[in-house]
């Protein structure tokens, strides 16, 4: 058996190279990457915890964890088309203007 | 294979993954490193007991949101960024997430208590039935706010995303 | 439950060489059966009838040159092919041939993996296999595939909803024992309960039998959804710049996938090993397993020449007439099957 502390530390592992990722990179796409990494790791977290009380309840919170990271990419990737359009580039640091 | 193979294996496998998707300059490549670091992490979850959600994850995640993620990729064609060095502001930023990672992991490394290896549960297993009867009994309500939320999602995507047609102003 | 590990080693050894058999036979027999109808002979002379064809399709595809263009990430370009092979094949792994296999005082099913999730498998496995067409688009470094692959796989991933909404009016079709509890998502189970009543889910839907067909043909890129990969429109589409093995294993993978996307259909809505009157659902021995599994490919075959006699007969829908369908047409119809179908199993009609 795995102890519980392991899934905890990989997801504590998986999430801190999200967060890095997060604040590196300035590619927009990738930066919403490290997101999407953050998110499976509170996924991992959510089923290993669980699995000692309620495992059901578990696998519940994490289909709900996926749905919601399935509409934030949609919406979040229109928006990354739309600048795109506007602007001619995804960099984080060339977007800081109100005005297009 | 037993549980602790099964997890060194797709844990390596993740964290490889996430490793590369914050290193590699090129975006497609960090997309198709997402995509095996979300294989992995479906590992995880089948040695964690739960093959719906493993078959969920590989499902949604690696097979339809990180196909959109590629999409978005090779439709705006973008060019691999030389490697500039990191700026102090960046590097700081670097350094409190590195201090975060940390944090998070210090007290399950001091923690006696989570060492031991977990009991195994009384409830109910994890069969899609179980889930299935818990997710339309005990958790209707935010159910039908997540089908909602999708909703919304998708219209405001599909608006967003829309080319302004002549007659419309921009 | 779980099988000793030499035993899922035979199973595994003999669907995948049951898999890697049929497709050589169906690349003849489309030959043939296209030839047929269109009242000419098709290849006949490699072999009695022909059958020695694919074996020197093979060797010739063997020893073509590998031709790999300029500007082309290796690594990418030959992964692409493999990865649309590996997925296809891959779905015939929860695929039950036959029933309950009573051997020497064990039990086992014939399946190599009876996940208690295998649809959701066979969705997961197509979803990966659109990364196969998309990569081989891509890392063509031509504007052609790079076209044929988007419009591939965007074609792939539009049509994955209505297999997915129309295998939902068959979930709630199926009756499990324990209870009398309705719902599973394994395979074996659909095929089981289609066996315990005797009926064929296409008679109990057959709405959903005619749309996920439908979509099976667009998923495997087949006319009438082959614009993708048309030649006068998109030369190739995204397999353009493959040459010698590479193209083998894309071919290879598109008629695994076509095996393994029938077989699917089988046993969602054709009784899958079941032949009403001659076999049934209780666990049989050898010759009892041996009928089973000749009874599953028999309707595979069927299947099969439904496959290959569309394609020659329906012309190809133009790319937008193609998304229109599957989005306008397709997904509200499932909708509606999914709704009737639960309505009259609510009210105990099934």
């Amino acid at each position: 058996m795995v102890p519980q502390s392991w899934y905890l530390l990989l997801s504590a592992a998986l999430f801190t190279l999200g967060v890095a990722g997060f604040a590196v990179r300035r590619n927009s796409l990738v930066m919403f990457m490290s997101v999407e990494l953050m998110l499976n790791a509170a996924n991992v977290a959510f089923v290993a915890c669980a699995r000692a009380h309620e495992p059901v309840r578990g696998t519940v919170y994490a289909l709900f964890v996926i749905a919601i990271a399935a509409s934030e990419v949609a919406v979040g990737l229109a928006l990354v088309l739309a600048l795109f359009r506007l602007k001619r580039t995804v960099n984080a640091d060339e977007i800081r203007e109100l005005r297009a | 294979m037993d549980e602790r193979t099964g997890f060194l294996l797709f844990s390596a496998i993740a964290l490889v993954g996430a490793l590369n998707v914050v290193l590699r300059r090129n975006p497609v490549h960090a997309v198709l490193w997402l995509v095996g670091s979300f294989l992995g992490v479906a590992g995880i979850f089948l040695t964690l007991g739960s093959g719906l959600l493993a078959a969920i994850q590989v499902m949604v995640y690696a097979g339809a949101i990180m196909v959109l993620f590629l999409f978005v990729v090779l439709l705006l064609n973008l060019e691999t960024p030389r490697f500039e060095g990191i700026s102090l502001a960046r590097g700081a930023s670097l350094f409190a997430a590195a201090a975060t990672g940390l944090l998070l992991l210090w007290p399950f490394v001091s923690d006696r208590s989570l060492q031991a290896p977990a009991a195994p549960a009384v409830d109910l297993p994890v069969t899609a039935a179980n889930v299935g009867m818990t997710l339309f009994q005990r958790f209707a309500v935010p159910f039908e706010i997540v089908s909602l939320v999708l909703l919304v999602a998708m219209v405001g995507a599909i608006h967003l995303a829309r080319r302004p047609r002549r007659d419309e102003p921009a | 439950m779980t099988d000793p590990l030499w035993i899922s080693l035979v199973k595994a050894v003999a669907v995948f060489a049951f898999t890697l058999t049929l497709v050589p036979l169906l690349v003849l027999a489309e030959r043939r059966i296209s030839a047929w109808m269109q009242y000419r002979v098709g290849p006949n002379r490699v072999g009695p009838f022909g059958t020695m064809q694919p074996l020197a399709d093979l060797v010739k595809m063997l020893f073509k040159e590998e031709l790999r263009p300029a500007g082309v990430p290796a690594f990418l370009f030959g992964a692409a092919p493999a990865i649309a092979a590996i997925c296809s094949l891959f779905m015939m792994a929860v695929v039950p041939l036959g029933g309950t296999l009573l051997l020497g005082g064990h039990s086992t099913r014939m399946v190599v993996a009876d996940v208690d999730v295998g649809v959701l498998a066979v969705l997961a496995t197509s979803s990966l296999g659109v990364y196969g067409i998309t990569l081989g688009g891509w890392a063509s470094n031509s504007k052609y595939s790079l076209l044929g692959g988007l419009r591939s796989s965007a074609q792939m991933i539009s049509y994955e909803l209505t297999m997915g909404l129309s295998l939902l009016s068959v979930l709630v079709l199926v009756r499990r024992g324990d209870a009398g509890l309705f719902g599973s998502l394994s395979l074996s189970d659909i095929v089981a309960s289609q066996a315990t009543t005797g009926i064929w889910n296409v008679v109990k839907c057959p709405l959903g039998f005619l749309l996920f067909t439908t979509a099976s043909f667009a998923e495997t890129n087949r006319l009438p959804f082959d614009l993708p990969e048309a030649e006068p429109e998109l030369v190739g589409g995204y397999h353009t710049e493959y040459s010698a093995m590479k193209f083998g294993l894309f071919f290879l993978g598109e008629y695994a996938a076509m095996v393994a996307g029938s077989a699917v259909v089988v046993c969602l809505f054709l009784g899958g090993w079941h032949l009403p009157f001659v076999t049934g659902a209780e666990a049989v021995g050898v010759p009892g397993a041996l009928l089973q599994v000749g009874v599953f490919v028999a309707k595979l075959l069927a299947f099969l020449f439904f496959f290959i006699h569309v394609r020659w007969t329906l012309p190809r829908f133009r790319y937008d007439q193609l998304m229109n369908l599957g989005w306008k047409v397709m997904l509200p119809l499932a909708l509606v099957n999914l709704l009737v179908t639960g309505g009259l199993v609510a009210a105990g009609v099934f």
